[in-house]
């Protein structure tokens, strides 16, 4: 047996060869091998007896997972918006120029890859770059020489030299240099708690009355949506069949969002004490957190927690002496796509298959993870729900604003003095919020991420709670010499590649609005544009299969509505009947350079 | 429980039966909803997202939305027309559409969708993608340049055949059907007589030496507009 | 009152679509009455002589001069048309564009399977027009007013444009004349 064989069959085996833990399996291989080969995808498709091309399927799926081979090291650089005004080109050449290679290339000793990567939520601290499982954070030219040159002496990204961050960052277990860059501490997620005593309330009373104190307290959903906890659990509860799952959204990848990296990484108890509450309440014996690939590098600080909850029977059997409540909790690890966010696309992933998005309905709490009735929550959804039942309903009903009690965190980033992670009241106002990061003279504010809306200054009297200005927890400030089409464009980018591609709108819509943003960045565009976005936008946001779909036009319709005038003074009309975009140029470079003659009927 | 549903479609009063989808009932009743992706005897893959309505007023699929007592659901309104317009010119852009000798035309469902919304050419720019044929298997050849990524043959292939010898591969625009093998489609176990081969709504997955069978004027879709079969159902 | 004119040209196209014009059979009689034709192949007027109303395109732009004259009939037309699949999206010829033109040129006069070209010569007198990079739908080099779709489009459906475009009445064709084939 060959080396591959060999390996592929005990990767396989150690996951059970069950076909379910697929994305367990390529990640694993992928690591052994650097890729996951035709030859791996025949080899696992046997192991766990399915259709090679399903394997293929996965694998083509996620951006960490490739067919071809990549270097031993793999260097992510995060292009995100706001890496990009941290100055990431520069870091960009830089990385080019000390490999001596192109993004999206592997140095020709086959060791060392260099790609980009959208948000790694890194972005209070950008530029920042993932090699391999290691964050590195505050990117200079320098420190790239310096990391270039560390890694071509042993080329194990785990070796490299820097300081650590702060709190659990610094354990050994984490051995980061990310910072939590907690800002400000709420009432709520971040104050001094009573670790368990949520919990030991919970299993003091009914799961009914559990999900009662929940509904009580009017928490809602922190990913976003905002759809009422409490109700999701009592769907859930209600739903027939014997395995239930509660499932943990760690998969935080909407750009400019890193407040669950802070979570992950200092309450991580309070989440899984959040998640057994669940458990309790929806009759659920398995819980599963997806963590984004990109926190993999937290992965071992979770599980030795998780291990430290084990050994407390605060996880297990008749947990804390509840008799028949067993729930045990373990973690799935993604590999790069945003859809995964998306709760049913991230069951899918959870099930071993690419992250495609499920048909809706069955709703998870009917029909989710292999069949079985499913809640999945945010993780700062799951902290709450640990302080509510440690403090009790009223307690948290009675802050933040009327219809959104409780706090929000935010992750602030971009053009301000103070970026990072605050844990507010809801109800805060825009106004009040760029004062405190400091950022009085933002020309644009984008509120909960690219799928959220990107709004000006006539807005800035507004509120972030869910009957106004909802988020997920994103908030990226632009200063007054932002383009904000370029900005718009540039999220637009992330979605085109972050599409699953499952539906037609999203998959060529998206790649649509990028052309015409485009053509107006180039100087090309015609006031018939502006409405063509327009409607193309709408159409994509009404007829789109998802939420990710349904959000994505975003950045184009609020800046067409917020920052009109930036593009009314982009685009011209045409009088001659010539299309602007035609480049007949560009069009004889090849017939002229093949021909070895320049053109006559075209001389300019 | 009833056995009886009673809903609107654009005002016209519609009785469906528990667990049937809207375009189910519409179908019985004969009223057409523009669709693509789905077929009768398949499971709906709700993907090309031309069967959208509005139901109570929110967007959902017919295809995969059930009936539910007093809805509304509007179908054929100017502004859903726009929006199925917008659909179609996006799934002809994304492809290399050659109708002129495709052996699909004239029994094109994508094709004819267009004929019944009345687009006489897209209105977005071409993207000309570069797109794979594979004619290594002996009965059956496959042209992805037409492909419009219905799920079909997947769901075909898995759930009725019992082979699996498709699969959606990649993401985004660069999303793709994939055979079951290393490479070809000859290394599949695929066989002209599976539900595979014949539910193409398209000219990507073609039995070879048939076609131009039905001569120009009488095939499936030169005089009569899809849906018209549909339609004549209504008492 | 004079007649109005109208302008025809076959850009990377077969004549196809033009001998389709020509299948309007005893109403190209009627079309006599309704206008007089400028530049155009059927005619042989080689440059425009006025103003035209109604410009028909027929092919996409698959080389300098082909873009050239598209450009002559915007300048010289009030009404252009996009005649045909390939005025509309490149169609046959524009299968090269994924393929590098100089991919191309080697297939058509170097490797391709049945060329006899011992001197390996690739076509290149200065009186060629140079080729584009790839085929350019009409609509890419100049704005067009109307698509009419079809290899060739049905001449009833041309005959029916041209009244249509030519007496000001909207455009409004019945389903079985819209064939993109």
């Amino acid at each position: 047996m060959s080396e591959i064989q060999a390996e592929v069959k005990k990767i396989c085996q150690t996951c059970g060869n069950d076909r379910a833990k697929m994305m367990d399996i390529v990640r694993a291989v992928q690591q052994k091998f650097g890729q996951v080969s035709s030859e791996a995808m025949n080899l696992i498709a046997k192991c766990v007896g399915c259709h090679r091309v399903e394997v293929e399927s996965v694998v083509s799926f996620y951006a960490f997972l490739s067919k071809k081979p990549k270097g031993k090291v793999v260097i992510r650089l995060c292009n995100d918006v706001v890496d990009k005004m941290a100055g990431v080109d520069a870091i960009a050449e830089a990385f080019k120029k000390e490999l001596g290679i192109d993004f999206g290339r592997t140095t020709p000793d086959g060791k060392i890859s260099l790609e980009y990567t959208p948000c790694i939520g890194m972005c209070d601290q950008a530029p920042a770059a993932i090699i391999n499982d290691e964050v590195i954070t505050y990117l200079s030219t320098d420190k790239v020489k310096e990391i270039v040159a560390d890694i071509k002496k042993h080329y194990d990204p785990s070796k490299l030299k820097h300081r650590l961050g702060d709190g659990n960052n610094a354990d050994e277990l984490v051995h980061s240099c990310v910072h939590n860059g907690l800002r400000k501490k709420g009432q709520v997620i971040f104050a001094d708690y009573k670790s368990e005593a949520g919990l030991k309330n919970a299993l003091a009373v009914s799961p009914v009355e559990v999900i009662n104190v929940v509904k009580t307290a009017r928490l809602r959903g922190r990913g976003g949506a905002g759809f009422p906890t409490g109700i999701k659990w009592q769907f859930t509860r209600a739903a027939a069949g014997e395995k239930k799952y509660i499932l943990c959204n760690g998969d935080e990848g909407e750009p400019g969002t890193f407040k669950d990296r802070v979570i992950l990484t200092e309450r991580a108890d309070m989440l899984f004490e959040g998640m057994t509450i669940a458990g309790y309440a929806i009759g659920a014996e398995n819980g599963i957190l997806y963590l984004r690939g990109e926190y993999n590098y937290l992965r071992k600080l979770l599980e030795k927690i998780l291990q430290n909850r084990r050994d407390k029977n605060l996880l297990g059997k008749n947990i804390l002496g509840k008799q028949g409540f067993n729930f045990d909790i373990t973690i799935q690890v993604g590999a790069g796509a945003y859809i995964c966010g998306e709760e049913t696309a991230l069951i899918s992933s959870c099930e071993g298959l690419r992250g495609d998005p499920k048909t809706r309905p069955p709703f998870p709490a009917q029909k989710g993870y292999l069949e079985c009735p499913t809640a999945v929550n945010n993780v700062e959804t799951l902290c709450c729900v640990t302080r509510i039942l440690e403090m009790g309903a009223a307690w948290f009903a009675e802050s933040g604003s009327k219809g959104s009690p409780g706090t929000k965190l935010l992750s602030v980033s971009g053009d301000c003095k103070l970026p990072g992670v605050y844990e507010l009241p809801f109800g805060v106002k825009v106004k009040d919020l760029l004062k405190d990061v400091g950022a009085q003279d933002a020309q644009a504010v984008l509120i909960g991420g690219p799928s959220g809306q990107i709004i000006g200054q006539n807005d800035y009297n507004r509120t972030i709670c869910y009957d106004d200005l909802a988020t997920g927890g994103a908030v990226v400030v632009f200063g007054p010499e932002r383009n904000m089409i370029d900005i718009a464009a540039q999220y637009m980018e992330f979605f085109v590649e972050e599409s699953c591609g499952y539906c037609t709108p999203c998959r060529v819509g998206n790649v649509l609005l990028k052309k015409y943003l485009d053509k107006i960045l180039a100087g090309k565009g015609e006031p018939e544009d502006l409405d063509i976005l327009q409607k193309l936008g709408e159409s994509i946001k009404l007829t789109s299969r998802c939420g990710m779909g349904q959000t994505s036009p975003n950045p184009v319709l609020t800046t067409l509505k917020n920052f009109r005038k930036n593009y009314e003074s982009k685009v011209k009309k045409v009088s001659d009947g010539m299309q602007p975009t035609f480049d007949i140029r560009a069009a004889l470079a090849d017939g002229e350079a093949i021909a070895k003659r320049k053109s006559v009927i075209f001389t300019k | 429980m009833s056995d009886q549903i009673t809903f609107t479609i654009d005002g016209v009063s519609i009785k469906g039966k528990p667990g049937q989808t809207i375009l189910q009932a519409a179908d019985e009743a004969g009223i057409y909803i523009p669709r693509l992706c789905y077929h009768p005897e398949l499971a709906p893959h709700g993907s090309c997202r031309v069967c959208t309505v509005l139901v109570n007023g929110k967007p959902q699929a017919a295809c995969t939305q059930p009936i539910s007592e007093g809805m509304t659901v509007e179908n054929d309104t100017p502004e859903l027309k726009e929006h199925r317009c917008n659909i179609i010119d996006m799934l002809f852009i994304e492809g290399n559409h050659f109708c002129m000798f495709c052996e699909k035309s004239g029994n094109c469902e994508l094709q004819a969708v267009a004929y019944r919304l009345g687009i006489l050419a897209p209105k977005f720019s071409y993207l000309f993608p570069k797109k794979d044929v594979d004619a290594t298997h002996p009965d059956i050849f496959l042209d992805l340049n037409r492909c419009i990524l219905c799920g079909r043959c997947v769901e075909a292939s898995k759930n009725v055949d019992g082979k699996g010898a498709f699969e959606f591969v990649g993401r985004s625009i660069e999303k793709k059907i994939a055979v079951n093998a290393e490479a070809n489609l000859k290394d599949t176990n695929l066989a002209v007589t599976d539900k595979a081969a014949d539910v193409c709504p398209v000219g990507t997955i073609n039995k070879k030496r048939t076609a131009f069978a039905v001569p120009i004027g009488k095939r499936l879709y030169d005089k009569k507009p899809i849906g018209s079969e549909i339609e004549e159902r209504k008492k | 009152m004079a007649k109005p004119k109208i302008a025809t040209t076959s850009l990377a196209g077969c004549f196809g679509c033009h001998m389709s014009l020509l299948d309007i059979d005893e109403r190209i009689l009627k079309l006599i009455e309704l206008v007089d034709f400028d530049k155009s192949p059927v005619d042989d007027i080689k440059e425009f002589t006025g103003r035209c109303a109604v410009g028909l395109i027929e092919g996409g732009c698959a080389n300098e001069d082909n873009v050239h004259v598209l450009q002559e009939f915007r300048k010289h037309c009030d009404i252009l048309v996009a005649v045909g699949d390939c005025a509309i999206m490149g169609d046959i010829p524009a299968m090269r564009n994924n393929i590098p033109l100089k991919e191309c040129l080697d297939e058509a006069y170097l490797n391709g399977p049945s060329t006899y070209n011992p001197e390996k010569i690739i076509p290149n007198d200065k009186e060629l027009p140079l080729c584009l990079n790839r085929v350019y739908p009409c609509h890419e080099v100049v704005k067009i007013d109307y698509s009419l779709p079809g290899c060739p489009p049905n001449a009833d459906i041309l005959w029916q444009a041209l009244v249509a475009l030519l007496t000001n009445k909207p455009l409004e064709l019945p389903y079985e004349l819209i064939k993109y084939d």
